[in-house]
């Protein structure tokens, strides 16, 4: 699922320069980046998989978001039981999964990865967990796309780097589309910008199935295998742990009762193990999962689940709030030490400065952000992504304040310096007392602007696993399958956010044209 | 000169400011060619001159505004000597001593525009020498009293006339408690009824023994109100004497052809 290796690349790159870096400044005594923990001492089994649109492998309980749940998810809480260690989910973007494997901000990755030659490539994997097909998902009304062979003359929809999109590519009677998102690639579907889509068979199951508009239709196509991928060659103890338990779980039928609950259980999978019986397990979570997200009948329901979404988006917009606020108290401050650094400081300062700035405003935000959170543990500076998602903004806008400022201190007449100097002021004294204050004047309609923009902005961070009003815009309308009352209610949330600083810039604009019309009357 | 080695009767003559030889050059353009003048305490001088002729430059380098390429400066008993080179922080070091001496008035008076008219005269005692701030605001409100700004004391800047802001500029600058205050064309900026309140406050100051040396085109202020006259034309010192004996008997012919022009 997904086009792991290519989309891992870049990123992968930011860390190996680094690490290599990291290397180079190593001290002797230092030993070169280690993985976390070898099983024996750690205690707590760390786990990375991208949480958000990922039903039903790793997601949020659509009835209490504030719990994971998952196939996956009850596979690694069983490993872990068995390991006798805590097991630990920690959330990573999806192209972030095997960087962060590399940077060992957890010990494996279990997210539906295909164990294909190429994935053996970047990863190590433990024996398949799980063995599945693709599966043909139309809509409920439409007909006689029952079979693989007759999709051809057809637009099908598929999950990029899919078994389905390998196969489907060698036929050039199918116009494929493929996607990064499951729920964009139904939401399409629905539109009918989609005649079906062929996709691995737990997706096919949760989203296609499970929506009374679609339905699965005719027999499973091709083959496939789940593993747990671990970083290449590291780790061989844990691995070889995570091997047997998983053939414990296989031979007590502890992963049949795991996947009957989940309605996961497959063909392929009976004939892998050769467990050909019926466990007597009620497939539970699959039914809570199909009345958790059931579409609603009615307005007034529709409004009670919108109103439940409430204290989420209050969440969210809290730390959409929190990041930006927190950012801006940087960029506003050390903005301000750039902009005097290249307009008082020594020539050497200045030019380190005008260096920053210029490096800063031609460079990508989202590659600052990624490279201060993914690139700066290979020098040993691990940050926690509150704290990178603050610094990343923060640097970032520091850049433009600082060219706010340069231009607000531009405007204070030369006549000042010259006076607070007269009145025997040191040159700092001067600077805070008399040019600052009213620069910062002539700069502060501008930042309250710049404000604004960065609360939106601030939505880059949910690449790093924050989750504000963005990423949980996309966690709702992936779960419930509704972009647009959730889109509706977001862009509300973020328009709430900026109007009192849209209002406060008006109002500063004002004042600072009355002032100046003042002043402009008696000189 | 001050601290000049033999000690005198009280009644006799005190020298507060005494400038020797000061040369300034912008790039090429030589503006002060070893210019002297020595100022006693008590003492209002005027300087005048046609445009460009180096006075408000010369002015200027007394308080280290401009920076003199060479010449010595001399107030009470702090003492900057510049024979070329650059300017070190030990000089800004010795600058910031002397300027304690010196207060300073612009033609475009400069007051800090964030501030109150009251906030304006007590920033600098209070950043700079620290004194208690209730000590400085009572200070503060007898000097804007004196310069009859009183009423105006909590309005700010853009909001007074130029004669009021030119009066809060003179008092924020009597507040450092200055030997010696610096006018530089205080009155160029205003129109004549209004100059005339300004004018009434350097001439109170003036009876109050205070030490003033002005830049300035007004003639008939500087005739009335100087206790002598300084002529500078060409970036230099042309003739210095008695404002009477001066404007009635120009010894030099550029002193005639200037008052002739002028008057």
């Amino acid at each position: 699922m997904k086009a792991l290796v290519l989309r891992a690349l870049a990123l992968a790159m930011v860390g190996l320069f680094l690490q290599g870096a990291a290397a180079l400044a190593q001290e002797p005594e230092s030993p070169p980046v280690q993985p976390v923990a070898s099983p024996a001492s750690a205690t707590v089994l760390k786990w990375g998989a991208d949480g958000t649109s990922n039903v039903p492998y790793t997601f949020h309980d659509p009835s209490d978001e504030n719990r994971m749940s998952g196939f996956e998810y009850d596979i690694m809480e069983e490993i872990g039981r068995r390991l006798g260690r805590e097991s630990q989910f920690v959330q990573n973007d999806w192209d972030g999964l095997i960087p962060g494997l590399q940077r060992n901000f957890y010990e494996m990755v279990i997210c539906g990865i295909e164990m294909t030659p190429e994935h053996m490539d970047a990863v190590d994997f433990s024996q398949p967990y799980y063995m599945t097909s693709e599966r043909i998902v139309v809509r409920r009304d439409q007909a006689g796309l029952d079979s693989y062979e007759r999709l051809g003359g057809h637009v099908i929809g598929t999950v990029k780097d899919t078994l389905a999109e390998r196969m489907m590519g060698e036929r050039h009677d199918i116009t494929v589309r493929g996607y990064d998102e499951e729920s964009n690639m139904f939401a399409d579907l629905r539109n009918k910008r989609l005649d079906a889509i062929l996709i691995d068979g737990p997706i096919a199951l949760f989203y296609g199935e499970a929506d009374p508009d679609f339905r699965i239709v005719g027999p499973p196509v091709g083959h496939l295998s789940y593993g747990i991928a671990f970083a290449k060659g590291a780790n061989i103890e844990l691995r070889h742990q995570v091997d047997a338990a998983l053939k414990a779980m296989v031979a007590d039928g502890t992963l049949h009762r795991i996947l009957a609950r989940w309605n996961l259980w497959t063909p392929e999978m009976a004939a892998w193990t050769g467990d050909y019986s019926e466990p007597g397990v009620a497939p539970t979570e699959w039914q809570r999962y199909i009345a958790a997200t059931m579409p609603t009948q009615g307005w007034r329901a529709r409004l009670k689940r919108y109103v439940s979404f409430l204290p989420l988006i209050g969440k969210g917009a809290v730390m959409t709030l929190a990041v930006s606020a927190c950012a801006m108290v940087l960029a506003v401050g050390l903005g301000l030490v750039l902009a005097l650094a290249r307009r008082y400081g020594p020539t050497w300062v200045a030019m380190l400065a005008t260096f920053y700035i210029e490096i800063v405003r031609g460079t990508p935000l989202l590659i600052q952000i990624l490279f201060i959170f993914y690139g700066l543990p290979g020098l040993g500076i691990r940050l926690s992504p509150f704290v990178a998602g603050v610094i990343g903004l923060g640097l970032n806008y520091a850049a433009y304040e600082a060219e706010n400022y340069r231009a607000g201190l531009q405007s204070v007449a030369r006549g000042q310096m010259e006076a607070a100097t007269a009145l025997n002021m040191t040159h700092t004294q001067a600077l805070r007392y008399v040019v600052v204050p009213q620069a910062f004047r002539v700069v502060v309609p501008v930042m309250t602007n710049d404000f604004i923009s960065l609360l939106k902005d601030s939505s880059l961070v949910s690449i790093i696993t924050l989750t504000e009003l963005s990423q949980t815009y996309v966690r709702l309308s992936s779960t419930y399958f509704d972009y647009f009352g959730t889109g509706l209610m977001v862009g509300g949330a973020y328009l709430l956010l900026g109007l009192p600083f849209v209002r406060l810039a008006r109002m500063a604009e004002r004042r600072l044209a009355v002032s100046e019309r003042r002043s402009g009357a008696h000189h | 000169m001050a601290g000049s080695g033999n000690p005198e009767p009280a009644f006799c003559v005190e020298t507060v400011l005494c400038a020797e030889s000061i040369s300034k050059s912008f790039d090429s353009n030589k503006v002060l060619d070893d210019v002297s003048l020595t100022v006693e305490r008590g003492e209002l001088v005027s300087i005048i001159g046609p445009s460009g002729c180096g006075k408000s430059t010369f002015l200027r380098c007394l308080n280290f505004l401009e920076i003199p390429d060479e010449g010595t400066v001399t107030i009470a008993d702090d003492s900057i000597r510049r024979a070329g080179g650059p300017w070190k922080s030990s000089d800004e070091a010795l600058a910031h001593r002397l300027r304690a001496h010196v207060g300073m008035v612009f033609q475009s008076f400069n007051l800090f525009p964030h501030r109150t008219v009251l906030d304006n005269v007590m920033l600098a005692p209070r950043v700079v020498k620290h004194v208690a701030p209730a000590v400085i605001e009572a200070e503060a409100r007898e000097l804007l009293a004196k310069v009859g700004l009183e009423a105006a004391a909590l309005r700010y800047p853009a909001t007074l006339s130029g004669g009021q802001q030119q009066r809060a500029a003179i008092a924020r600058a009597l507040a450092m408690r200055p030997d010696v205050m610096l006018y530089d064309e205080p009155t160029s900026a205003l129109d004549p009824r209004v100059a005339e309140e300004v004018l009434e406050v350097m001439r109170a100051l003036d009876r109050e023994g205070m030490t003033q040396i002005v830049v300035t085109h007004d003639l008939r202020f500087a005739r009335a109100a100087s206790d002598r006259i300084v002529f500078m034309d060409g970036g230099q010192i042309i003739e210095i004497g008695d404002p009477d004996e001066m404007c009635d008997n120009p010894r030099d012919p550029r002193t005639r052809r200037f008052l002739g022009a002028s008057v």
